[in-house]
């Protein structure tokens, strides 16, 4: 760590839940807010894909999260994380730092790995969402969460979704092929338990398998 | 976070327009410093306006150099063939800077307004100019080991974190940016970020509601022969201590251009003219390559605890110089 990191505030003012009693103040204005503000010159067909939405306050949001379209409801302050542990039940997520710095919210959305942390819920409707709960098919484990049992990738596994969903990402976008780069392409998920050996082993296990995710 | 409503722009104007006429308004395409402060109440904004569904895409070689939409991400350009054959330094800044989360979510205009990591910035408990502006700055007595020994002031010393910025400003990089009546202009890099002087606040020239559209950069010999050298506390995933973004045009050991700047110890992307002056025309050799670093750190003003960024600096600086001629 460098001293650039902040102090650390221990109540963080964020969170999923509204404390103000505004929840019953709902208002979505979908509409042609694009056709109103465009220049009269503009052709009509480019006036008719200008769609803009505005959301404002709980509304109701589409996810897709591994496969499934599911609908909740939020305000659009809500994290793509909170959304997943809060609204959805997807617990595997997890909350680490909730500021991008440690990668335990690791998700895969269109399929490449993002901080779920650092991103609204109401922007990623209409994307794939992939959780660590959409790893395995049914009992068959995906090959690098049977990797990392192999492997012993872990200790508490407080980090352990967001390693494998870096992890899978880190495959298959060729960045495993030796130890240095998987230390290095997997630098955004940390482990205070300090598994990181066992965790690249986890990985090249199965980049050397020839497995294609 | 406060609460906020949410816009998703689909022409410029209209994302433009919004900001333009809501000083409580923010642009938001990849969120990863934007949210990361609203959750530290650093900022407040009462709409967010998503500008990822705006046209400003595209990594292209165009006539005079290269072109990048300000909506493309920071993995994109730093993976991109034509970036890392022809403006490596560009593309190995990306790829040392954040996480590979991180720059698959983080736009390259967003990355140029990144704001600083100042601890001080970050704590609302703690005065801060460019936060609050005239409460003060405890950094200049305070924890300073991280903080700026280039182009602070009295109010601010607070570092630009940036890594790509660094790089786009050696090469002499041009924004093109759109204001909320539709008027594009260029504005230079090197230009846009500014001084913090009185006025940390205010942190680049862009008007209210203007956005960036894209990044220009002229092709030159020097372009291709470059490279960004990033030292921080541990291998990765960390900010600069010190970085140097160098490129040279070197031909029977004669250096014909040269471009220099540093990151990690100034106040903005800090472009060295005086490391330039000392290589153009000069044998790139080591004793060069130290006095062009000498000539860089020549104006420095460190504090209690960061005096040993001005060695740090120019030690990075020449083994940059160093491992290019290599």
């Amino acid at each position: 760590m460098t001293d650039n990191f902040p102090p650390d505030s221990a109540d963080r003012p964020d969170g999923p839940v509204p404390s103000d009693g505004r929840r019953s103040f709902i208002k979505q204005a979908t509409g042609f807010l694009g056709l109103a503000l465009a220049p009269p010159l503009i052709s009509q067909a480019e006036r008719l894909t200008a769609i803009s939405k505005k959301v404002e306050g709980v509304t109701e949001m589409r996810l897709k999260v591994n496969g499934t379209v599911r609908t909740i409801s939020a305000e659009p302050r809500v994290t793509l994380l909170d959304a997943l542990r809060e609204k959805l039940d997807l617990t595997g997520s997890k909350k680490g730092c909730d500021h991008g710095q440690c990668g335990a919210c690791t998700v895969l959305v269109d399929g490449r790995r993002i901080n779920s942390c650092l991103t609204l819920a109401v922007m990623n409707q209409g994307k794939e969402i992939t959780t660590v709960e959409g790893l395995a098919k049914g009992e068959e484990l995906h090959p690098l969460q049977a990797s990392f049992i192999e492997h012993d990738g872990f200790q508490c596994g407080y980090c352990t979704p967001g390693q494998l969903m870096s992890g899978v990402a880190c495959l298959k976008e060729g960045h495993a092929k030796t130890d240095g780069d998987v230390r290095e392409w997997m630098s955004g998920n940390l482990c205070r338990c300090g598994a990181y050996p066992n965790i690249v082993a986890a990985i090249r296990q199965v980049e050397k398998s020839g497995f294609k995710s | 976070m406060n609460n906020f409503s949410y816009l998703q722009a689909t022409q410029p104007k209209e994302a433009t327009g919004a900001v333009r006429d809501n000083q409580q308004a923010a642009f938001i395409a990849g969120g990863t410093t934007l949210l990361d402060l609203m959750k530290l109440n650093v900022e407040t904004h009462d709409q967010l306006v998503d500008i990822n569904m705006l046209a400003f895409k595209g990594i292209e070689q165009t006539a005079d150099g290269l072109r990048i939409g300000a909506l493309e991400r920071m993995s994109d350009v730093g993976e991109n063939p034509l970036v890392m054959q022809q403006y490596p330094v560009i593309s190995q800044s990306l790829l040392l800077a954040a996480s590979p989360q991180l720059r698959n979510m983080a736009s390259i205009g967003g990355n140029l307004l990144q704001r600083t990591r100042c601890g001080y910035f970050r704590d609302t408990a703690f005065p801060c100019n460019k936060r609050q502006p005239g409460s003060g700055c405890p950094a200049q007595e305070g924890e300073n080991r991280g903080l700026a020994i280039l182009g602070g002031s009295k109010d601010c010393i607070a570092t630009f974190p940036g890594d790509l910025a660094v790089a786009l400003v050696a090469l002499d990089a041009v924004l093109l940016l759109e204001n909320a009546k539709g008027k594009q202009r260029r504005v230079p890099l090197v230009d846009f970020h500014l001084l913090p002087g009185s006025t940390p606040q205010r942190e680049t020239v862009l008007e209210p509601g203007e956005l960036i559209v894209s990044v220009t950069v002229p092709a030159a010999a020097h372009t291709r022969k470059s490279m960004y050298l990033k030292v921080r506390e541990r291998s990765s995933y960390a900010y600069a201590l010190a970085s140097a973004a160098v490129g040279l045009d070197v031909q029977g050991g004669q250096i014909r251009s040269a471009r220099v700047a540093l990151g990690g110890v100034g106040t903005k992307p800090w472009r060295s003219r005086e490391a330039e002056k000392v290589l153009t025309g000069a044998p790139a050799t080591e004793a060069t390559f130290r006095a062009a670093a000498a000539a860089a750190l020549r104006e420095a003003q460190p504090r209690e605890h960061n005096r040993f960024k001005v060695e740090l600096a120019q030690n990075t600086l020449v083994r940059a110089l160093t491992e290019l001629t290599a």
